[in-house]
């Protein structure tokens, strides 16, 4: 194993038909990510229900209601190494019920793999993945036009795809779009190159995924280091020390460097950055180190350390595309706690200024109930200030989630505008 | 330092870190379940590496089934030692005997399935509010959709259908007194990563892990070690081979693998070129589909 692999997340978006799963069975088995057990359990199940050969889409299979009832009902996460990198894939359920599901899969990802059924191109439910996938600042967009066999290889229907998804992707904003076209089922541009198209000159999907710049996803320039939990060994080695314990949420951080805390505003230097393996010169995203301050200043979890020329803005009011995840509908003037980086606060949702038209991607300002699976701007005002960068500039300071007080659980998921 | 990002051990180590940072922050009482098998052991190790200099904030919890192998005791009483920590063990002999659950009948008798009942007991008896495990979500496909922070309720069961969803990095363990949450800071790890780690680490585990001889009988499809808890079948006998174990569970259940491999290199090696799952030497989970998904939704590991 090279010591430099790198760890790339992506998600998958589409429903069965699309040959998501299949096309997820493909990776797994072609790059021998697949046991001789799990193979034959599936050659099994196969055989059962009277498919000819394998069914690579039963690799993803998951609990048993979603077997009986043929369906995904939850994201499923799933793994595979090459020698060139590790992957985690985000499998989720791509029909518009489950949008929720999508952004929970996509959150966390670099890249997503949009599936494109060649005979009918650019459907409703991919401007949705797509809008998605820019919604959520998935950095690499890789358009999978699937079913290639089915159209006998053709160039021109892998052109058309091309051409009705630049038509409204030029809208969203994102950065890198790529298209591939492949066959799941045949193995097509898969891991393998298809011989069954040479006119096309790029590269299959795995080497895609393999090669794709990724270092520069996370922000280097805007040193954020939100304080999780304070150490205080109080051992006879260490007895004095007092370490901020947290994750580089972005940037970097070198001993020396001038620092605020915030909210508070003190001012303070580095004096070090340690880790069970020995101090450090520098940090940066998204490692887990544990600061110490020149200064005896007061600092608890929730706070911030950031460089004292960069700061992220201090704010009671933010404006937040939200995605609504939760059974029970709100209304504007509802309360619940925010959680944001390592703090929580009360907040309320001020106003609804519009809601995204999941069929048509267009804003209807007629209808101020968040329903599940809704996505919406809205205005949040809190208690007490967060310190908070737009999500486009920050995946980690931008994000936040809405927590209902009399169930405890999560009902919506934000990106701070 | 020329490049600025993470390999991914690295990168996984310090997800794992954030994890159980936030176990620290959010919860009153968390205790990390300690079975001696590798997993739990990369486990407490992450929580040295996240709270040091200071000792780990955490006690560790052990669900004892009197069916052990001797050496996993040997191997948990020598780590709380050097870790100065607190242990809290629950056993399954005592649950038995106070009628809390009844011993299984027959060949394939385990008391896998009675260790659910022990942990929730003690996990209420001894106020837990966050129980830390090493579970993985490559190792079983219920386990495929289970969260880092997965909530349970009051009667400790798992409901999968009714999981809270996780974006992001931001994790919310708000409960409800008396209800608990199961925190799994390895999710992300393959088998393969937790080998690399563990030699990358040069961590301690138990002797089990490496090449030994052994007394063993060939059921289900594995060497079954042999132990007084064993009863034979007439067709079955007792032989001597080199062999190793690639998870450690009851010494009743646990299956171990012909292997030349006496080295964390060899192990890692071995591993790498391996075709079968880990699990697939466990007979309590070959008993149904669902086997480990109907054991989740009642509260087992």
């Amino acid at each position: 194993m090279i010591d430099n692999n790198q760890l790339l997340r992506f998600t998958t978006a589409g429903s069965v038909d699309d040959g998501k799963s299949t096309l997820i069975g493909r990776l797994l088995y072609d790059s021998k990510s697949i046991f001789e057990d799990q193979l034959e359990a599936i050659e099994k199940t196969s055989k059962k229900k009277g498919h000819e050969g394998v069914d690579l889409a039963l690799f993803t299979d998951g609990l048993r209601d979603e077997r009986e009832q043929g369906i995904t009902i939850d994201v499923a996460y799933r793994y595979f190494t090459t020698p060139k990198r590790k992957f985690i894939i985000a499998d989720t359920p791509g029909h518009v019920e489950y949008t929720r599901n999508m952004v929970t899969g996509a959150s966390t990802a670099n890249a997503a793999i949009i599936l494109v059924d060649a005979r009918h191109g650019v459907i409703e439910q991919t401007r949705r993945h797509a809008f998605i996938a820019s919604l959520l600042q998935i950095p690499h967009i890789l358009v999978c036009i699937n079913k290639m066999d089915l159209v006998n290889y053709s160039e021109d229907a892998y052109n058309k795809v091309i051409d009705q998804f630049e038509e409204f992707s030029s809208k969203l904003l994102v950065k890198d779009v790529r298209f591939i076209p492949i066959s799941a089922l045949e193995g097509d541009n898969v891991v393998n190159r298809s011989t069954n198209m040479e006119w096309y000159q790029g590269a299959p999907l795995l080497h895609t995924l393999e090669t794709v710049h990724i270092s520069s996803d996370v922000n280097k320039i805007d040193a954020r280091f939100p304080v999780q939990t304070v150490l205080r060994p109080q051992n006879d080695s260490h007895r004095d020390y007092r370490g901020y314990a947290g994750r580089v949420a972005s940037g970097v951080l070198r001993t020396g460097d001038e620092v605020t805390v915030l909210p508070s505003g003190f001012t303070s230097k580095i004096k070090s950055i340690d880790t069970f393996d020995g101090a450090l010169e520098e940090a940066f995203a998204p490692m887990s180190i544990s600061i110490s301050l020149e200064d005896d200043i007061d600092v608890s979890r929730g706070n911030m350390i950031v460089r004292s020329n960069n700061k992220p803005e201090v704010v009671q009011d933010i404006e937040v595309m939200l995605c609504w995840l939760n059974k029970t509908s709100s209304k504007p003037r509802e309360k619940y706690t925010i959680y944001h980086t390592s703090n929580s606060e009360t907040a309320m949702i001020k106003e609804l200024i519009y809601k995204i038209d999941m069929k048509t991607l267009e804003r209807n300002t007629n209808d101020d109930t968040l329903n599940m699976n809704d996505i919406c701007k809205v205005k949040i005002r809190t208690t007490k200030p967060l310190m908070i960068d737009s999500y486009r500039e920050n995946r980690t300071t931008g994000s936040i989630i809405l927590v209902n007080d009399s169930t405890n659980e999560t009902v919506a998921a934000g990106m701070i505008v | 330092m020329s490049k600025y990002y993470l390999n991914y051990l690295d990168e996984l180590e310090s997800e794992a870190i954030f994890v159980l940072r936030e176990v620290c922050a959010q919860f009153q009482n968390p205790v990390i379940l300690f079975s001696g098998g590798k997993d739990s052991i990369v486990v407490t190790h992450l929580a040295r590496k996240a709270f040091y200099p200071a000792k780990i904030p955490f006690s560790l919890m052990h669900v004892d089934t009197g069916h052990n192998f001797p050496e996993t005791i040997q191997f948990r009483d020598d780590l709380i030692k050097n870790l100065g920590l607190n242990l809290i063990v629950g056993s399954v002999q005592e649950s038995i005997d106070e009628g809390r659950v009844a011993e299984e009948k027959g060949k394939s008798a385990t008391r896998n399935a009675l260790q659910t009942t022990t942990l929730l007991d003690a996990i209420e008896s001894n106020k837990v509010d966050c129980a830390i495990g090493g579970g993985r979500r490559d190792e079983e496909k219920a386990r495929a959709k289970e969260r880092f922070f997965s909530h349970r309720d009051d009667f400790g069961q798992w409901d999968p259908k009714n999981q809270r969803p996780e974006l992001w990095n931001i994790f919310n363990g708000k409960h409800f007194e008396g209800e608990h949450f199961r925190v799994f800071p390895i999710s992300n790890w393959t088998e393969m990563d937790v080998w690399n780690y563990i030699e990358r680490e040069n961590l301690s585990i138990p002797s089990l892990y490496f090449a030994h001889e052994r007394q063993v009988v060939w059921r289900n499809d594995s060497w079954i070690p042999y132990s007084e808890f064993l009863t034979l079948e007439p067709d079955e006998n007792i032989e001597n081979k080199k062999i190793r174990f690639r998870t450690l569970g009851d010494i009743t259940i646990t299956g171990g693998i012909e292997s030349e491999a006496d080295t964390l290199k060899k192990i890692v090696d071995e591993v790498s070129t391996m075709r079968q799952t880990e699990r697939g030497n466990r007979t309590d989970d070959k008993r149904s589909e669902t086997a480990m998904e109907d054991r989740k939704r009642q509260g087992y590991f």
